[in-house]
C-alpha cells in the first residue's frame, strides 16, 4: 500500500485536492466566515447554482453540525468538521471522470479499489434545494456525495450545477489508515513540530460538546433566531434603490441572516429544546428565507448569463 | 428480416429502478413499432448499471402499404365543400372518383399511404421513448432540458441484415445514435463499434461487462456459495439484496470476509441488517454454531492484489459500523435492564398523528384494548396488557433509531433483558405482524390479543378522526390493518363478537381526542358502562329504543354518532373480509347472503357459514335447491303483497291434498329441527345437508301443485307451507342475494 504518491497528513490530501481542482480550472475560494452546516450553505454554491452565468469554484468549507458532538470521544463523529466542495455550472459531461481524477490524486487508485456511484438523492429541506445523485463509494465507505442539482431556494437550476461534497475527515482517515480521527496527523508526522488532529480539535470539540448541549442559553438563541429572521425580511423588503439613486438589491446581507437562522435552529436542536412538531416548523421557517434570498438574487446581475 | 439493437448509455442508474425500466423500455419500443406498422419476431431487454440495452429479432424491414377510401361531398355541393374535402384528403380533384350512390353523385377519394422503411420508424419510436419514458425520477444535466434518470451520454441503434449493419439516423438533445460503446468504467474503458447484439454482447464480456443481470445474479450467488462452502459456511439466501447487487455491478467479483469475535455476541438480525443495508454484505452462517460469522461483499473490479485491498477497506468499514451496533446494543440493554422508563417517557413527545395524540396515549389506548381481548382469546389479560405496554418502547432505542427495520425485533430483546416472560416478549416482536397478505400470522394467544389491539386502535382511531381510505388513497395503510384483522381472528379461529371490540376502541379514541365537549361524553359513557355489552349486541333498533329509555340524554349525539362509525368501520371490514374469501374461492353474493344472518360481527361463523355454503352450491342440489327456495319466496311475496297479510303460522297437513303437498309436510318436519339443531352447533355442512333434503320434495311439490288455487282454505294452507320453507332457508343463509 505505500507509495511515493501516497499523502502523509491531513492537510497533504486538503492541498492536493486544492490543486487539483485549481488545475481543473476552479476558482479556488475560501471558507465562507459564518457559521454552516454543510459546505452546500456557502453562497458560492446556493446563490450561484441560480441562474443562468457559468460558474466553477472549490473550496475548503468548516463545517458545525452540534448534535454530532461527542466530546472528541468518538472516533469518527465531530461537531466541527471540514467538507470540501466543488460546484461546476453547467456540470460538464466528464464530471465523473474529473471526480475520479481527484481520489487518484489523493492516492486512491480505481483499479486496486471499488468505486462505485450508489444511488442517493440528496435534498435540503431548509435550503429548499434537491437534486439526483449518488454517494460514492470506495471500498464499501462513502466517500463523496455526487448531485445534480435540480432546485435551489424552489427555483429550477437552469444550468444545472454539478456538486461533489467530500467529508475530509473521513476521506483521510481512510487513505491515511487511521482509526481515530484524534490520532490522525494533521501536518507531515516528520515535521519538526508534528501535530494530530486531536492536537488541533481535541481541546475545541470537548468544548464546544459542552456548550452546545448544555450550556448555551436557549432563551438567547431564541432571540437570536427572531433577530436574524427580522432582520433577513427587513433587508429582502428595502428599497432596491439607495439614497444615492443606485439599484443595489442586497441577496447576499440577507442569506448572511438565513444561515444565521439555520445554525442558531442547529444549536437549539442539540440543546434538545425543540420538539418533533416544532421541528417541522423551524425548518419551514428558514426555508421560507432562504426562498426569498434566492426570489432576490435571481433578479441580480451576478444571475444573469 | 432486419434486427434492432438499442443501447442507452448514462451514468449509474438506481439498482432498484433496472427490472422495471427494462420491461419499459421493451414495451414503450415494441409497442411502438407495431401501432407503426412493423412485426418482430421476438425481442429481450437488459441492463447494467451504466446501460439499459434492447434486442429486437426479426422485425419487418418496412411497414405495409395502407389504402383508405372516403366519402366526400356530392358532386353538386357548393365549391367550398369540395375544397374542404380536397384539402382533408391531401388530393387534387383529378384524383377523385364520381360514384353513384343512393342520393346521387358523391366524390370518393382513395388515399392511399406508401409503407415506410423501419429505419424511419425505429428512430421516431426511440425518439419518443427517451422523452417520454417513465423514470420513477429523473433530472436534467448540464445545459439541456432533456431527462433521464442520469446524464445519457450516448445511444447505439442499429438495424442489422444479410447485408450487414445500418445505424438508424436519430439525435436526441445533440446526442447523434450510432454503433459505438464502452465497456468496464477502470477495466476496460475504451470505446468500440458493434455490428449486432452478438457481438454486442460478446465484446461487452470481454471488454468486462456481463449484460444479463440474471446471469449476474447467477455469478454472485454461485460465488458467494463457493466462499462459503470452502469455509463450511452458508450464504444467508436473500433475493432482494442479490438483485440489488447485480444492479450495482458490471463484473461481480465476490469476495468472503470475517466477522471480528468481538461482534459474535450481536443479535444476528443487527449483524444481518447492519450488513445489508449499510454495506449491501451477504451474510454467512456458520451452521455449527448457528451464528453469522463472515460476509460476501461483491466488488465490480479484479485487482492486481485479487481484492486484498478493497477486502481489507470494506473489513475496516464493517468495524466501525459494528462497533457503533455494539455501542448502541450496550446502551439499550443497559435501559431495557433498568426498566425502560425513560424510553416510555419519550414516547410521549413522540406524535402518533396530530388529531391521535403521542404514542404514549396510542400505547395507552392499545393496552386497554389488549387486556378486554385476551380472555377472548385465550390469553392473560395481565401479560397481555403488559406486553402492549412494552411492545413499542424499541421505538426509542437507538438500535431501531438506527435501523427502523428491526422494530419488534429489538423490542423482545430488550423485553427479555428487563426480565419479561417469553410470551410477552414474542408478543413485542409479533404484534405488528401480520403486515403483507402472505405474513406469517402470530399464534401466540398474547401476541394474538396484543397485535388486534394495535390494528383495532389504528382503524378506529382514524374512523374516529373521519380519515378513512378513499379509492386508491390509504396513507395510513388501513386496508392492510383490516385484513390484518381479518388474518388473526379467522386464521386462528377466534371467536370475538368484533361489534363490541370496535365500540371500545371508538370510545377510546373519540372520547381522547375530545371529539365533543368533555362532560357529556364521560356521563354518557359512564352510564353505558353497565349496559355495554347488551346494547352492542343488538341491531340499530334495539339500540335506540335502550338509548331513548336511558338516562342518559347528554351524551346522546355522541353515542348515535358511536353507533354510526361501529356499523361503517364494521361494513368496511366486511368489505375486506370479502375480499379476502375471494382469493380463496368464495363468491361475494355468498359472502352477502351469509352477513345478513344475525352475528356477522363474528367472523370465523361468517367464514364457516359461508364455506359451507359455497359448498352446497358446487352441487347440483344445492343449485336447484336454491331455485326452489328463491321460488316460494317469490310466490310467497306476491301473495303477501296482495292480500296484505303475512302468512306465516298454520300450515296444516291434514288440508293437504295431493301426495307431493304431504311429502314436502313430512319433509319439512325432518329438516327443521335438524337445521336448528345443526345451525345451535354451529354445524354448518350439517345444516346444508339438512336443508339440501328438501330439494326433491320442493321440486316435486312445485311440479305437481298449483299454489294460487279457487279453493281459499286450499290456498292460505300452500301459502303458509310456503313460509316454512322460506323460514329453513332463512336459518341458514339470505338466499335471495345468491345470485344465479
Amino acid at each position: 500500500m505505500t507509495s511515493p504518491n501516497r499523502p502523509r497528513s491531513f492537510q497533504d490530501i486538503i492541498l492536493r485536492l486544492q490543486n487539483y481542482w485549481a488545475a481543473q480550472g476552479c476558482a479556488v475560494l475560501q471558507p465562507y466566515d459564518m457559521e454552516v452546516g454543510a459546505g452546500t450553505f456557502h453562497p458560492a454554491t446556493t446563490l450561484r447554482a441560480l441562474g443562468g452565468r457559468s460558474w466553477a469554484a472549490a473550496y475548503v468549507q468548516p463545517s458545525r453540525r452540534p448534535t454530532d458532538g461527542r466530546y472528541g470521544e468518538n472516533p469518527n463523529r465531530l461537531q466541527h468538521y471540514y467538507q470540501y466542495q466543488v460546484i461546476i455550472k453547467p456540470s460538464p459531461a466528464n464530471l465523473q471522470d474529473l471526480y475520479l481524477g481527484s481520489l487518484r490524486a489523493i492516492g486512491l487508485d480505481p483499479m486496486i479499489h471499488d468505486v462505485r456511484f450508489v444511488e442517493d438523492d440528496w435534498e435540503s429541506p431548509t435550503l429548499g434545494a434537491w437534486g439526483l445523485g449518488w454517494e460514492v463509494w470506495c471500498d464499501g465507505m462513502e466517500v463523496s456525495q455526487f448531485t445534480y442539482f435540480q432546485q435551489v431556494g424552489g427555483h429550477d437550476c437552469r444550468p444545472v450545477s454539478g456538486e461533489l461534497t467530500y467529508g475530509l475527515e473521513r476521506l483521510a482517515m481512510y487513505v491515511l489508515g487511521v482509526e481515530h480521527v484524534m490520532d490522525m496527523p494533521f501536518n507531515d508526522p516528520d515535521a519538526p513540530i508534528p501535530l494530530t488532529y486531536g492536537d488541533v480539535f481535541r481541546q475545541t470539540e470537548r468544548e464546544y460538546s459542552r456548550w452546545n448541549f448544555e450550556v448555551a442559553d436557549t432563551d438567547t438563541l431564541f432571540q437570536h433566531f427572531k433577530d436574524a429572521e427580522a432582520e433577513c425580511a427587513r433587508i429582502l423588503a428595502a428599497d432596491p434603490v439607495d439614497t444615492a439613486g443606485r439599484t443595489i438589491p442586497m441577496a447576499h446581507p440577507a442569506y448572511d441572516q438565513a444561515i444565521k437562522a439555520s445554525h442558531i435552529f442547529n444549536l437549539l436542536d442539540a440543546r434538545g429544546v425543540i420538539s418533533v412538531t416544532e421541528r417541522q416548523a423551524y425548518i419551514g421557517r428558514v426555508r421560507a428565507l432562504a426562498k426569498a434570498c434566492a426570489d432576490l438574487f435571481v433578479t441580480t446581475d451576478a444571475a444573469q448569463a | 428480416m432486419p434486427d434492432l439493437l438499442i443501447e442507452l448509455f448514462s451514468e449509474e442508474i438506481p439498482a432498484r429502478m433496472q427490472a422495471r425500466a427494462r420491461e419499459d423500455l421493451k414495451k414503450l419500443v415494441t409497442d411502438g413499432l407495431v401501432n407503426a406498422g412493423l412485426t418482430y419476431a421476438s425481442a429481450g431487454a437488459f441492463s447494467t448499471p451504466r446501460r439499459l440495452t434492447l434486442a429486437v429479432e426479426g422485425l419487418t424491414a418496412s411497414s405495409p402499404t395502407t389504402r383508405e377510401e372516403r366519402k366526400g361531398p356530392r358532386t353538386d355541393a357548393p365549391e367550398a365543400a369540395l375544397e374542404g374535402f380536397l384539402r382533408s384528403t391531401g388530393l387534387t380533384r383529378d384524383q377523385l372518383e364520381a360514384r353513384d350512390d343512393k342520393k346521387g353523385q358523391v366524390w370518393f377519394a382513395t388515399i392511399t399511404r406508401p409503407g415506410r422503411p423501419a429505419s424511419e420508424i425505429v428512430a421516431e419510436v426511440l425518439d419518443s421513448t427517451i422523452r417520454t419514458f417513465p423514470w420513477p425520477k429523473s433530472m436534467r444535466w448540464g445545459a439541456g432540458s432533456l431527462r433521464w434518470v442520469r446524464p445519457l451520454h450516448s445511444i447505439i441503434c442499429l438495424l442489422t441484415d444479410e447485408a450487414g449493419a445500418t445505424v438508424v439516423p436519430l439525435t436526441v438533445e445533440g446526442i447523434a445514435a450510432g454503433n459505438t460503446t464502452r465497456g468496464h468504467r477502470f477495466l476496460s474503458p475504451d470505446a468500440f463499434t458493434v455490428t449486432g447484439f452478438d457481438d454486442y454482447a460478446a465484446k461487452l464480456r470481454r471488454a468486462h461487462v456481463i449484460l444479463d443481470s440474471a446471469e449476474r445474479e447467477a455469478a454472485i450467488r454461485q460465488g458467494a456459495e463457493n466462499l462459503a462452502f470452502a469455509r463450511g459456511w452458508q450464504i444467508v439466501p436473500d433475493d432482494a439484496l442479490l438483485s440489488e447487487v447485480a444492479g450495482l455491478v458490471e463484473w461481480p467479483v465476490p469476495l468472503m470476509g470475517v466477522i471480528a469475535d468481538r461482534f459474535l455476541d450481536l443479535p444476528p438480525e443487527v449483524l444481518q441488517t447492519s450488513m445489508k443495508e449499510h454495506q449491501k454484505f451477504f451474510s454467512a452462517r456458520n451452521p455449527k454454531t448457528g451464528r453469522i460469522e463472515g460476509f460476501v461483499t461483491v466488488a465490480n473490479i479484479e485487482t492486481a492484489d485479487d481484492g486484498a485491498t478493497i477486502l481489507a477497506g470494506n473489513q475496516r468499514v464493517l468495524a466501525a459500523r459494528l462497533s457503533d451496533a455494539a455501542f448502541f446494543w450496550q446502551n439499550d440493554l443497559r435501559e431495557a435492564k433498568s426498566g425502560m422508563q425513560a424510553w416510555a417517557e419519550g414516547l410521549k413527545s413522540v406524535t402518533f398523528h396530530n388529531k391521535l395524540g403521542s404514542q404514549a396515549d396510542r400505547i395507552t389506548r392499545i393496552a386497554a384494548l389488549a387486556r378486554e381481548i385476551a380472555p377472548l382469546v385465550g390469553a392473560d389479560a395481565g401479560q397481555a396488557e403488559q406486553a402492549a405496554r412494552l411492545a413499542k418502547l424499541d421505538l426509542r432505542s437507538a438500535m431501531v433509531g438506527e435501523f427502523p427495520e428491526l422494530q419488534g425485533t429489538m423490542g423482545r430483546y430488550y423485553a427479555l433483558a428487563a426480565g419479561e416472560a417469553e410470551a410477552v416478549a414474542d408478543a413485542a416482536r409479533d404484534h405488528y405482524s401480520p403486515l403483507g397478505p402472505s405474513d406469517d400470522v402470530p399464534t401466540a394467544p398474547v401476541s394474538v390479543a396484543v397485535a388486534l389491539a394495535d390494528k383495532i386502535d389504528t382503524l378506529t382511531g382514524f374512523w374516529a378522526i373521519d380519515e378513512k381510505p378513499t379509492g386508491s388513497k390509504d396513507p395510513y395503510a388501513l386496508r392492510r390493518a383490516a385484513l390484518g384483522v381479518i388474518r388473526l381472528i379467522v386464521q386462528n379461529s377466534q371467536r370475538i363478537k368484533l361489534r363490541n371490540i370496535l365500540w371500545n376502541g371508538l370510545a377510546r379514541n373519540m372520547q381522547a381526542r375530545s371529539l365533543v365537549a368533555e362532560e357529556p361524553v364521560i356521563n354518557a359513557l359512564s352510564v353505558l358502562e353497565e349496559h355495554l355489552p347488551e346494547w352492542t349486541r343488538y341491531d340499530d333498533e334495539s339500540f335506540l329504543k335502550a338509548l331513548s329509555q336511558s338516562a342518559v340524554t347528554e351524551g346522546r349525539t355522541f353515542l348515535l354518532r358511536l353507533r354510526a362509525y361501529q356499523n361503517d368501520l364494521l361494513s368496511f371490514l366486511h368489505d375486506r373480509l370479502k375480499v379476502y374469501l375471494r382469493d380463496q374461492g368464495i363468491r361475494h353474493d355468498i359472502i352477502d347472503a351469509v352477513l345478513a344472518q344475525p352475528g356477522n360481527d363474528d367472523l370465523v361463523l361468517v367464514v364457516s357459514r359461508a364455506t359451507a355454503l359455497n359448498a352446497m352450491l358446487q352441487t347440483e342440489d344445492g343449485r336447484n335447491l336454491t331455485q326452489g327456495l328463491k321460488r316460494a319466496g317469490n310466490i310467497l311475496a306476491q301473495a303477501e303483497e296482495k292480500d296484505g297479510v303475512e302468512y306465516s303460522f298454520g300450515a296444516d297437513v291434514k288440508f293437504a291434498e295431493t301426495d307431493e303437498e304431504r311429502a314436502l309436510f313430512a319433509a319439512l318436519d325432518t329438516a327443521e329441527p335438524a337445521i336448528r339443531q345443526a345451525i345451535a352447533a354451529e354445524d354448518f355442512p350439517a345444516a346444508m345437508t339438512a336443508i339440501a333434503a328438501l330439494r326433491a320434495p320442493i321440486d316435486a311439490f312445485f311440479e305437481a301443485v298449483q299454489v294460487n288455487t279457487d279453493n281459499q282454505i286450499v290456498r292460505r294452507n300452500r301459502l303458509n307451507l310456503l313460509h316454512r320453507i322460506r323460514a329453513a332457508g332463512q336459518q341458514i343463509a339470505d338466499f335471495t342475494k345468491v345470485e344465479g
